[in-house]
Parts: structure tokens; sequence; C-alpha cells
């Protein structure tokens, strides 16, 4: 469908920060996917204090702790990496943490509001509600292929685990409306500025949404569709995975000794 | 008061003894009612009729202190049978780790009989405060339950401050964990145990002043300050436990690298305790399984071993100990509140290194595991049931006939399959 002649570059930013939750399982993914299609993948990892690379195809930053969270966005900045990169139309896939910092505030641990990056148009602010934990499901969602057209993913599922509320601006657009859990707030769920997306989804995003995963390496190769691939594990775990969150909705299994606000 | 300058002739009060025997009937009634061993209702509810039941159960003991994410259950047990060498010890050796768990444990002993407790790690302060403990174990610190724990760092500043506030006469601790030894290293006294950690993701930022945590083949150190890798006197081979250059060779009944370390930390504890080395090391080789971990048991007629794994520190330890490759292997999985809801820890596990084997993943997250072992490009197949795994795993043509079936499960798991075929309990 597409040939290349290097190797995509996949870039994890600061894993020992952004972390906690599994979403190093994003960066595995993407690599073993293009490597099932015969396209070479590097995937560069770079720690708190190293040098960011700017000329990376796709960024992953993944979520983490409110501490942890404020340093890496302050190294980010420093760094104006990450910014060269999406000027020249990188991809860049951050998750809870990673999103609120891509935004243009966020809060830190201590509630204060820190200047975010201003990659993603969104601000994130704290609002006095529980913490949303638990599994996180949206109605179908698309995304804008690399020719413009609209590439289906399916419904989104994940699970969340934050406190903030994140507000779309003019110029963002949301990755999908939520059909179970908090997501964004308002009822949509993550942020899309450009080739710039953010998302609340933990699982790893990438691992429980494969058309997801498959439409940001469609935006690095430059197609819309890429070959197929088994993925009937993938499907039995969405399939299972949205089951468990409507029947977490209505209150029923040990799921909801938790939480849940409707959406 | 402290335990050690208030030897306790008579006993707790009346009051305390009243609120023991109420929880010994609440935990009768739970047992009889087939609502599992009783014993955490019952202390329940004695806690509730004297809150300061644990305090008062502590008075006039000895009392050593476990407390860890990984090992803690096993390590008690050890350190519980090294010091029955020389004396009388009571232990909560079911795992009931809160206080509720630990005042059923106090609750019915003789006043000064040694006390060996594993302690949750989140309750490890307000335990302490309450036992005044004269010794503290402490294994390691890592990521575990993502949704519901706080965050490793917060615990180890925790640790630190329960600590200080409360001193131990002697803490012991592991060397090669950063969280632990920051946690640590105000006390005392405190004895360091080299244990070659193998999972570190948890700790390379430092805890001090969140720079840079360098690690070397046997050292570590803070590229940002003074924190670093405290020189051990206990340490542990292939054939000997050494403590202050000092070797007791040891045969463990327990398999695996990770519980010559856990007997590492039991005989330093008998040993700070004045116990003989020798009769402590026959008392820790003796043990062959904890709590079900490890046991050898038949399920539908074929011959399975389970093992317990529940975090990604868990799992790097309990993968060297599985039935070498090509061997079948069942891994099963729940989500429920005592794993986490949340298994996405799963991607933070090696499980390429189960490559060459076929795997059946089962456990009500098996299609998680399913999609990680995917994209770990292991062979694999999943299982509704764990009959059906064990029966998919005996039918695979590398499966030799007769050869034990290892079954790894997390918390919550292990604890279904160790009530459904651990056999006597």
């Amino acid at each position: 469908m597409t040939s290349r002649d290097s190797a995509v570059r996949i870039c994890v930013l600061y894993p020992e920060l952004l972390g906690t939750y599994g979403d190093g399982g994003n960066a595995r993914v993407l690599s073993r996917r293009l490597a099932w299609r015969d396209i070479a993948a590097e995937v560069h990892t770079v720690g708190a204090g190293e040098a960011v690379p700017d000329s990376c195809d796709l960024y992953l930053v993944g979520g983490g702790e409110d501490g942890p969270q404020t340093q890496a966005a302050r190294e980010l900045q420093a760094s104006g990496a990450l910014h060269r990169a999406v000027d020249r139309g990188a991809v860049v896939f951050a998750v809870c943490a990673g999103m609120q910092i891509l935004g243009s505030r966020f809060p830190d641990a201590d509630g204060i509001d820190r200047p975010g990056l201003g990659l993603l148009d969104c601000v994130t602010m704290r609002v006095d509600r529980p913490r949303a934990v638990g599994e996180l499901l949206t109605t179908d969602a698309t995304v804008t292929g690399p020719g413009g057209s609209t590439v289906p993913l399916g419904p989104l599922t994940g699970f969340e685990n934050h406190a903030g509320r994140t507000v779309a601006g003019s110029s963002a657009i949301a990755l999908g409306r939520v059909e179970v859990g908090e997501g964004n707030g308002d009822g949509t769920e993550g942020v899309v500025t450009g080739r710039v997306i953010g998302t609340y989804l933990h699982g790893p995003a990438l691992a429980r949404n494969h058309r997801l995963a498959d439409a940001l390496l469609g935006l690095v190769v430059g197609a819309d569709l890429l070959t197929p691939l088994d993925d009937a594990d993938v499907e039995a775990l969405r399939t299972e995975r949205q089951a468990a969150a409507r029947r977490d909705r209505v209150g029923s299994g040990h799921d909801s000794l938790h939480r849940r606000r409707r959406p | 008061m402290s335990a050690s300058s208030h030897p306790s002739v008579t006993g707790p009060g009346a009051r305390a003894r009243i609120a023991v025997a109420l929880g010994r009937a609440v935990a009768g009634i739970s047992r009889l009612t087939g609502r599992g061993s009783g014993s955490v209702i019952g202390g329940r509810a004695a806690l509730r009729v004297h809150p300061g039941l644990l305090r008062a159960l502590s008075a006039g003991r000895e009392i050593v202190l476990v407390s860890a994410t990984n090992g803690k259950t096993t390590t008690t047990r050890l350190i519980a049978a090294a010091l029955a060498a020389d004396r009388a010890v009571v232990s909560n050796s079911l795992g009931a780790n809160m206080a509720a768990g630990i005042v059923a444990a106090l609750g019915p002993t003789a006043p000064g009989t040694t006390a060996v407790l594993e302690v949750d790690e989140r309750w490890l302060p307000g335990v302490l405060r309450d036992t005044e403990a004269s010794t503290v174990v402490l294994l390691n610190l890592t990521r575990d339950q993502l949704d519901r724990s706080q965050e490793v760092r917060s615990l180890a500043a925790a640790w630190r401050r329960c600590l200080a506030e409360t001193p131990p006469h002697t803490v012991i601790a592991n060397a090669d964990d950063p969280l632990v030894v920051w946690a640590a290293r105000g006390a005392p006294t405190v004895i360091w145990v080299a244990t070659a950690q193998r999972w570190l993701a948890d700790a390379v930022g430092c805890p001090e002043c969140t720079g840079r945590i360098e690690f070397g083949p046997s050292s570590w150190h803070c590229t940002g300050c003074d924190l670093s890798r405290p020189i051990p006197s206990v340490t542990v081979d292939d054939t000997a436990i050494v403590i202050d250059g000092e070797r007791s060779p040891i045969t463990l009944g327990l398999p695996g690298r990770i519980n010559r370390v856990n007997a590492a930390f039991a005989l330093a504890t008998a040993h700070s305790l004045a116990v003989p080395l020798a009769p402590a090391a026959d008392g820790i080789a003796a043990v062959t399984e904890v709590a079900g971990r490890y046991r050898v048991t038949t399920v539908n007629g074929r011959t399975v071993r389970l093992l317990l794994a529940k975090n990604p520190a868990g799992w790097h330890e309990a993968i060297e100990l599985l039935a070498p490759a090509p061997a079948p292997t069942v891994v099963s999985i729940n989500s429920r509140i005592a794993d986490g809801l949340d298994p996405s820890w799963l991607w933070d596990v090696d499980f390429e290194i189960l490559q060459g084997r076929f795997v059946v993943a089962t456990g009500e997250r098996r299609h998680d595991l399913a999609v990680r072992l995917r994209y770990a490009e292991v062979d694999h197949a999943v299982a509704d049931t764990v009959d059906e795994a064990v029966r998919i795993c005996a039918g695979r043509p590398e499966h030799r006939p007769g050869a034990v079936i290892d079954l790894a499960a997390n918390y919550t798991a292990f604890q279904q399959y160790f009530e459904r075929f651990g056999g006597d309990r």
C-alpha cells in the first residue's frame, strides 16, 4: 500500500516521568504493527534530562503523576524540539497527563495553573469532583486521514484515571463523544489539533484501539488505510470491554463500587 | 509506652479481653455461615468495641513488622519459621495484613509471644505507631494497583515519616531499592540486605531531590544528591546467606532467586534477635509453600503448580520460576479491587521472554492478556475457564506426559484457584 525508504522514527518521551499506566505499550503496538507490514521502525526512548530529537515522525507522551508531569512540561518547553517537530508535520499522541501538558495550561500538584506547551488548543482545570477512575467508552469516532478523508475508528475504549477537566478551544476538535465515563468532562473525549492528538484513554489506548493506532501510522506514512492485520485478539478484547463498560454504567458488577458518574 | 520497657505480666486489660472474645465470636459465626476464615471481620468487630486494641495487644511483646509491595507474605512466613527455632511465635500468616487481620492474629495468643506481622504497605505507619514494633523489615516498594494505591513515592515518604516518629530498634532493609533506602536511612540501626532487585522503573527519579539515579552492576547513586547504595552487611549467593562475613549454607524448600533474597531477610532478622544461625536457617529451609504459593496440586487429574505474580516487579521474578520452554503455561489475570481495576501494567511486563512457549490466557482479563501476548509474539490461546486452560496445555504436543503445568495468576485469580484446588484449607 505504501512504501518508504526510511524507517518510521517513533520517539517515546520521558517514560520514567510519564509511564505510570502502561502507556509504554503504545510504542510496542506501533512498532509491531509496522514490522508486521514490513515497514521498518525505530523507537527512540528519551529520558528526563536527555536531548529530545526534533526529527522523529511520531512522538508518544504518556500519563503520570502530578509532580513528574510538571517536570516533563518544563523540560519540553525548554527544549523546543517538540514544537519544531510539530511545525515540520510530526504526529504527536499524548495520553492523560501528557495531553494536559500539551494544552495551553494545566494544574500542577498544588492546583496552581502552569503554562502548557500550547500544541493542543485546550486548557485543563482542576474541578471539585471525585477523581474519574474506570472504563471510558466513546461512540463511533473518526479522525481525518492524510488525504483529508474521514477515517473511521469505531468506538474508543480505555481506562481513565484523572482529576482534571479539559476544555477544547475553537480551533480544536474532540476525538470522540463519551458513552460511558468522564472523558474531558463535558461529554467529549480527547482533543485534536492538526496532527497532535490527546486522549484520556489508558489501557494502553493503542492496544485497545487498533484502528486509532493505524490512523496514527497512516498519518506518518501518508495512507488512509494500511494493510489489514489479524486483529482477532483485539476485536475480542474490544467486544468484552465495551460490554464491561456498559455493565459498569448500569451499576451491576464489582466495578460500580468505585464510581461512577454518568456522562 | 514502649514495648520493650513495659514487659507485660498481666496481658491486656479486661476491655481488650472482651473485645477479643467478641471478635472471635464474630469470626466463628462468619466461618459457620461459610464466609471464609472470619479473621478479618472478627478483627473489625473487635476494633469497633476497642479502637485501642492493637496497642493493648502489642504491649510487652517483641514485634517484627514486614512490609513491601512484593514478598511480604512469604518473608513473614520465613521469619516466623526462623524465630520458631527458639521461641513461641504468632503470625498473621494468611495475608490478612491490615489492622483487623493483625488484631485477629494477636488476640488469642499469650501476651509474651513474639509476633511476626505482615503489614500492608499503606498500613505500616498506623501499625508501627500502635505496636511500637522493635524490628521493621522493608523489602521493596514498586508500582501496584494503579487505580487506587498512592503513588509509590508518597508511600516511601509515609514510611520515612513513621520510622522517624516511632523509631524501631532495628530496621532490616533492601539496599538495592532506592525508595526503601531513602525511607529507612534515617533510622538508628539499619541492617542492609543486598537484593540485586530487577525492577527499577519506579526508582529512576531520586526521592530526595528528583535527580536521576544511575544504576551500575552492583551499585547505584543519585546524580544530584548524596543518596546512594549503602554497603550491605547481608548478601546471598547460590549456596549460602552471608551475614557480616559469616556464611550460612542453605538449601531452600522454596524455588527461585527471589526466595533466596526473602530468606536472607529472614535469617538477618533472626540473627538480629539473637536466634542462633544454624537452627534459624534450618527453620527457613523447611518451608516449602506459603499460603498456597508454589503448591503442587491437581486440576481435573492433571498436576499443576500454583504461582502468584501480581505486578510488574513480581512478574519479572516469577517468569524465571516457570518450567523452561517449551513447557506450555497457563497465565490468569483478574482485575478486581484487590488486583487493581486497571491491568494496563501488563504492558510493563516483558512477556516477550515467554516466546518459545505456548501460553493459555485465562481469568477475567484474559482478552487483555491475549492482546499483550499477541504483541509480544508469544503463541497463545484464550480459555474461558481454568479447567479448559489446563486441558489445552495438557493436550499440547510439547507437553511431556506427567509434567507439572505451571499456573501463574495474579492476586484474586490465585485466591480462587487456591480455594478450589488447594486442598486442605
